[in-house]
């Protein structure tokens, strides 16, 4: 299967947006930039999400991460940290002890992978009315799981407000 | 389909990373959303190559992101609330839940 073997350059130019800006996630001090970097590397992965053929998927991420998840992670900045004050410094610390931990993780992953010659590649397509298909999938075979994640999502609102609520005023 | 899988392999790596320096709650959360995105480019990279015409791994990162999204509304709820009672949010701050 062509496609499964080479990607193409679209694919590159992406994965060095991701890995780049994730990179500079979990290292930069100041938490701002951070946050900034975040949104960066949650596009890129829409992105990949688009390359793989999930049309509905890129949207859904474009705008629960990049314009809520990303954006409340700035709001959490802004709150906690001192602007007027002090700048937060977020610090690393065990990073030597963390790097090899990762880099073992990650290594045996990959070699994992690449060891893995007998993945069952479908000769199927994509259904082509994708976003479609998602639809009828929610109203029947996932309705369960979907009512579910429904009440999960208004016990975390609930959740937050009654966690974050200032009790004396 | 292998660089697929070895882009989410060195993301989810990263986020690792992340998790373990971080001291900074808010640099962990953001880390956890690093990792979530790498095992959602898995599914969807299943999901294309192995079994299309299901569709059932996008269905799963779906219900992923949903729950990621309850997880960091939770979670910077619980920042907000250390921050105040603390004034601040290093991971230092919550050792009292250490006996």
């Amino acid at each position: 299967m062509n496609e499964a073997a080479n990607p193409g350059i679209v694919f590159w130019v992406l994965s060095a947006i991701i890995l780049v800006t994730g990179f500079m996630v979990v290292s930069l001090k100041n938490i701002f930039h951070c946050a900034i970097a975040l949104v960066l590397c949650l596009s890129g992965v829409a992105g990949i999400f688009v390359l793989l053929g999930a049309e509905f998927l890129a949207g859904a991420q474009v705008l629960i991460y990049v314009g809520a998840v990303a954006i409340l992670m700035i709001f959490g900045v802004m709150l906690t940290s001192n602007l007027a004050g002090k700048k937060i410094i977020a610090t690393t610390s065990n990073a030597m002890v963390a790097f090899f931990a990762t880099v073992l993780f990650g290594g045996g992953t990959i070699v994992t992978i690449f060891m893995t010659d007998v993945w069952r590649y479908s000769s199927e397509s994509l259904p082509i009315d994708n976003v479609m298909f998602i639809g009828k999938l929610l109203m029947t075979e996932f309705m369960l799981p979907f009512e579910v994640v429904s009440v999960l999502l208004l016990a975390a609102m609930i959740g937050a407000i009654v966690l974050a609520r200032d009790e004396e005023s | 389909m292998v660089q697929y899988l070895t882009l989410a392999a060195i993301l989810f790596s990263i986020g690792l990373f992340g998790v373990i320096t971080r001291r900074n709650t808010i640099g962990i959360l953001m880390s956890l959303e690093l990792m979530f995105n790498a095992a959602n480019i898995n599914l969807v990279t299943f999901n294309k190559f192995i079994a299309p015409e299901t569709l059932t791994g996008q269905m799963f990162a779906i219900f992923v992101v949903v729950v990621a999204a309850a997880e960091a509304t939770v979670g910077l709820a619980i920042v907000l609330l250390v921050y105040r009672n603390w004034r601040g949010i290093s991971t230092d701050n919550f050792s009292i839940l250490k006996w």
